[in-house]
């Protein structure tokens, strides 16, 4: 049969495209044809400016650098971060195929919930023997400490992941389960968002399915699962393993868009049997965690007593039927590799029905004839551990492919699988689809070349059967290499299109099934959150304060041209109290407090602007690049001017931006109690009778108000000027008294300020020297006096912390 | 054999700590036809806020505390009545080591009392080839496996040297056979190590120990203290034999069982959190009191 050919198949770009014979294609049938569900999309990709091609690519990488997205490798810097490797085309399937695939994985959903409540109940599957007991008893994903648990809410799994790939006849199959913590949702938003800038075309953008529908979903089913107290709602939050995780990003970035704490262990605690978040307003109940740590880390007194990250009692509130963890504790153990081997026979066992959508051919070495089969094909076989729980193309140098070790050491695979049978499995090295990607290379710039693919897929349980997310994320694989294997190394992501013939309602226009609009308050802030908030303002504007001062030096120091002078003198020894060595053009302490306010802000990320936390970014690296150029003197000075502007931009960013709820509350609090320290400590040093002259004017250039003094008192500066205009004054807001003003308003506000209509032990603290400051006189403005100062806003600081911060 | 057990803890924090959570496994339970608990009586001092008793995976009693105010010092008394009827095995009946295998296969169960929870490595306790090769060595061809597992528990005996200052709770025990000392929970984790290694489940056991004073003198009060031995499967017709490497026997009746698991990490008699600062300092007082 003679197949048509139509131009678009001519296309230069697509010339070098030729799928490996014996490989199924995305893009083109067997027959060479292109398929109908992409041809819209390749219609107007082709017909691009070959120029403007890069460009666009370019838009979605730049949408991604600036939203921050990036993706962390454990290296030795914990905090490495690597960009996100994004495979600009999208991988397109129509909606009918979807469907098909939903169905398969839809009925593996409920037979994975039904092996894990037989291996966390009767045990069935073993004493029949359709589950050899070492591959359970030996598991360490398997935990004791939940068998015979009942879950909350009746089941185990509630958000699930498939790895699938395509055969070469066309049909689907699944490379592995993931339901220990399955991740990527986030990743499939992000993906979704680059390729909206790169094909920013109403057609056929209006013809993908959303990806909200799910978040929805997700989010209604998280707050199901948690359910209420006799007091109102319980939570449901996030539980994160922390910064130094590589989905830390990812968890953020998901929190901010479920609208949900993120929360460490650290943030929890157990108490009557119920699991709750510590807030500023005190513990608050938590009735689900969508976790994303590994389950034996959750809690040390029962599971991994070496966890660091966990909350002791957790699992008592689980077992107690108080806290749903999505998903259930051990549900790891259905990652295990072996577990394939058996899954077609239980599921005709437990279902009745054969596998919709088989999983890849798996052969457990602990029986004699699977044994024997391996050996006898391990040319076509990946040999790997029986226990591991990552996809097989995660593979390790233990692993056998093909009949060779990855590590070349061992030697021979028949003795091999002899001595190790058991702990062993062989899985058939599949042939995955390809799919286009593109590739930036030959004279055109660049063409499109088929490269093979998987894709997840992720499933939610709901009250209505399992939801599938309408998309999801495709990992692209090394071009000219279709076995799995192809995966592991510098794979790319790409997102995934499923398309519908007629064009696709907006999803987050659509009417919530519940009454439509409503109003979240937003949940009570975390403690942690609220210490990591506070000490970011007071540590940004340790900063500031620092950097003011280093530019006065500098500044004093150009005109003298010697460090040899009073006034110079007396700020490096300022500065040296304060850990500051002046010598060094950008000192070691001011990267030490930069740094320190980056790390807050790390931990911080999911309730501050992207915005925010890049500009707190980019200040450090800033400041850290010019410490291989800064030269003392009027360098310096210009130096320090760059990093002010900087900061104030950050400082500009949150008052005008940052809503004003606790977290911002407790921001502030940090910059107004930090900055009306500093002042104390600036003007005991500069507007001592032993100062030499022009230590007042110093005094009141650090603390930014060298115009005001000149239109207020249009005199010089004498030590009553300076006193009135940085202490006393109620409308300067570098004022001791404007800021002791602010913190009044701010405090008031936090929960629990009056305690039966009176001021409560915080604001006692700080009331009686605000009305004193409301009225003295400069002269009563003694040393003493600011010391005292300092020494009540220490005392203030302590209470805020007992109260609020732990 | 009937005793008294009396255990008594003291658990003290540099700074006074914020919600401490405490998980106790000190309790003796009934275990067919090895013991009988005819009373026993855990309590704390301060009272906890919260008390929870349960029973873990593997049949042990289990006691979960909490304290809501802070404390600075937390004491805890146990006392039990246990009539122990174990007594030193008769006749070596069990299947020789090389029908082992087969043997556990045939066992198709979870229950704690499977065999295959104790052949892989748990986390304290897991073959090594040094202790593996020891194990070989001692080994006879055609031994039974109960014969195995006196002969390796003896072979233990004779190499290591109990030295109480030697190792601490946390010493792996690769490192204590390497240096071939000791206290008893190191030398029941060599032990277990060494069995699994080849092919006989070993499980841990946590319990008490009557000790006998110097003949002529009075029992010292206190002076005992907790014990390890090592629980050992011989084969589906003779099951699980206790033998203790440290006094080189099987267990019999001087023996009180607290818990059974893998190893330490699952019978711990106390774990404790707790937040705020500072060490924590611990004494400890046991009495087995013979009532026969």
């Amino acid at each position: 049969m003679q197949s048509p050919v139509s131009p678009l198949e001519q296309h230069p770009l697509l010339a070098g495209y030729a799928p490996s014979p014996g490989v199924a294609d995305e893009l083109f049938d067997g027959n060479g044809v292109m398929r109908p569900v992409w041809r819209p999309f390749v219609e107007k990709f082709l017909r691009l400016d070959p120029a403007e091609i890069p460009q666009r690519f370019e838009r979605g990488d730049q949408y991604l650098r600036d939203a921050g997205v990036y993706y962390r490798q454990y290296t030795n810097d914990v905090l490495a971060e690597r960009e996100w490797p994004l495979s600009h085309i999208p991988v397109i399937l129509h909606e009918n195929e979807w469907a098909g695939i939903c169905a398969g994985l839809s009925q593996r959903a409920d037979l994975l919930e039904a092996v894990m409540a037989d291996l966390y109940g009767p045990g069935r599957l073993v004493s029949d023997g359709h589950l050899p007991p070492e591959l359970i008893a030996g598991n360490r994903h398997w935990l004791r400490p939940m068998v015979g648990v009942a879950p909350r809410g009746g089941h185990y799994l509630h958000l699930l992941a498939f790895e699938i790939g395509r055969s070469p006849d066309g049909s689907w199959f699944v490379l592995g389960d993931r339901t220990q913590a399955p991740s990527g949702a986030g990743f499939a938003l992000e993906n979704r968002m680059a390729t909206g800038r790169i094909f920013p075309e109403s057609f056929p953008r209006d013809h993908i399915h959303k990806l909200a529908v799910f978040f929805n979903e997700f989010r209604r089913a998280l707050e199901n699962l948690a359910g209420r107290t006799m007091e109102g709602a319980r939570r449901a939050a996030i539980l994160t393993p922390g910064p130094a995780n590589d989905g830390y990003y990812e968890h953020t970035y998901i929190a901010r868009y479920l609208g949900l704490s993120l929360l460490e262990g650290e943030d929890l605690l157990v108490q009557n049997g119920e699991a709750m978040v510590r807030t500023i307003e005190g513990p608050q109940p938590l009735g689900a965690l969508w976790r994303r740590m590994d389950a034996g880390f959750v809690d040390p007194l029962e599971l991994d007593p070496a966890s660091q990250i966990g909350t002791p009692g957790l699992m008592e509130a689980v077992r107690l039927g108080n806290l749903a963890m999505v998903n259930a504790l051990g549900a790891g153990v259905l990652e295990t590799r072996a577990l394939m081997a058996f899954l077609p026979q239980i599921s005709k066992v437990l279902t009745g029905a054969p596998l919709a959508m088989p999983n890849i051919a798996t052969w457990w070495c602990g029986g004699a004839a699977e044994r024997a089969h391996v050996r006898a094909n391990a040319e076509q076989m990946m040999i790997g551990p029986a226990m591991a729980v990552n996809l097989p193309f995660d593979i390790d140098a233990a692993t056998a492919l093909g009949g060779q070790f990855r590590s070349g050491a061992q030697a021979s695979i028949s003795d091999w699988l002899e001595s190790e049978g058991g702990a062993l499995v062989g899985q058939e090295a599949v042939t995955l689809s390809t799919t286009p990607a593109w590739r930036a290379d030959g004279e055109a710039g660049g063409s499109v070349r088929p490269c093979p693919m998987t894709v997840r897929v992720f499933a939610l349980r709901t009250a209505q059967g399992w939801r599938f997310m309408k998309g999801g994320y495709a990992r692209i694989g090394q071009e000219g290499d279709a076995t799995a294997l192809a995966m592991q190394r510098g794979g790319a992501v790409a997102d995934v299109w499923i398309v519908s013939d007629k064009p696709v309602p907006p999803a987050s226009l659509a009417p919530r099934p519940d009454g439509g609009f409503r109003r979240t308050i937003p949940g009570t802030l975390p403690a942690r959150a609220a210490d990591n908030l506070y000490w970011l303002g007071r540590y940004v504007e340790r900063c500031e304060d620092a950097i003011r001062l280093i530019r006065a030096y500098h500044l004093r120091l150009a005109a003298t041209g010697t460090p040899e002078d009073e006034r110079l003198e007396r700020l490096a020894a300022f500065l040296e109290a304060n850990g500051v060595d002046i010598d060094q053009p950008v000192p070691d302490a001011l990267l030490a407090r930069l740094d320190a306010a980056r790390a807050c802000a790390s931990k911080v990320r999911d309730r501050f602007s992207t915005d925010g936390w890049l500009a707190l970014k980019d200040l450090a690296k800033t400041a850290h690049q010019m410490t291989a150029t800064a030269r003392s003197g009027d360098d310096a000075a210009r130096a320090m001017g760059v990093l002010l502007r900087k900061i104030t931009g950050f400082s500009g960013l949150v008052h005008e931006n940052m809503y004003r709820f606790e977290g911002w509350r407790f921001l502030s609090v940090g910059r107004a109690l930090e900055r009306a320290d500093a002042l104390a400590a600036l003007l005991i040093k500069f507007t001592d009778e032993a100062a030499p002259e022009g230590s007042l004017d110093i005094a009141v250039e650090v603390a930014d108000s060298v115009i005001t003094h000149q239109r207020r008192y249009r005199v010089q500066t004498n030590r009553d000027t300076v006193l009135d205009l940085l202490v006393l004054d109620a409308d300067n807001p570098r004022a001791v008294l404007f800021l002791l003003n602010s913190l009044k308003h701010l405090l008031e506000a936090l929960p629990r300020a009056e305690v039966a209509g009176r001021p409560g032990e915080i604001l006692r603290a700080l009331l009686p020297l605000r009305t004193k400051l409301s009225v003295i006189d400069p002269e009563a403005v003694t040393p003493e006096l600011l010391r005292e100062i300092r020494s009540d806003l220490y005392a203030l600081s302590d209470l805020i912390s007992q109260h609020y911060l732990r | 054999m009937r005793y008294e057990v009396k255990l008594k803890l003291t658990y003290s924090y540099d700074a006074p700590t914020d919600h401490a959570r405490n998980l106790l496994r000190v309790l003796p339970s009934d275990i067919l036809g090895v013991q009988r608990v005819t009373s026993r009586l855990l309590n704390f001092d301060p009272p906890p806020s919260e008390r929870r008793d349960a029973v873990d995976f593997f049949g042990n009693a289990m006691t979960s505390v909490v304290w809501h105010e802070p404390l600075a010092e937390i004491g805890l008394e146990l006392v039990a009545q246990v009539d122990r009827t174990s007594a030193q095995p008769g006749l070596d009946l069990s299947s020789p080591l090389g029908e082992l295998p087969a043997e556990i296969a045939q066992m198709r169960s979870l229950g704690p009392d499977a065999p295959h929870h104790y052949l892989a490595a748990s986390r304290r306790a897991g073959p090594t080839p040094e202790m593996t090769a020891f194990a070989q060595a001692v080994l006879q061809p055609g031994v039974t496996a109960r014969a195995a597992i006196e002969a390796v528990g003896r072979a233990l005996h004779r190499e290591m040297k109990f030295d109480a200052e030697a190792t601490d709770v946390d010493t792996p025990a690769a490192e204590a056979f390497a240096n071939r000392h000791g206290v008893c929970q190191d030398f029941s984790h060599i032990m277990i190590s060494c069995l699994r290694g080849v092919g006989i489940p070993a499980a841990y056991v946590s319990g008490f120990l009557r000790t006998y004073p110097p003949p002529g003198q009075p029992r010292l009060e206190g002076a005992d203290a907790m014990h390890a031995w090592v629980r050992a499967w011989a084969g589906a017709e003779t099951g699980w034999v206790e033998f203790d490497p440290t006094n080189d026997q099987f267990a019999g009746d001087d023996y009180i069982t607290v818990g059974y698991g893998r190893d330490y990490d699952d019978v711990p008699p106390l774990r404790g959190a707790m937040r705020g600062a500072g060490g924590q300092e611990s004494a400890q007082a046991v009495d087995v009191i013979p009532l026969d």
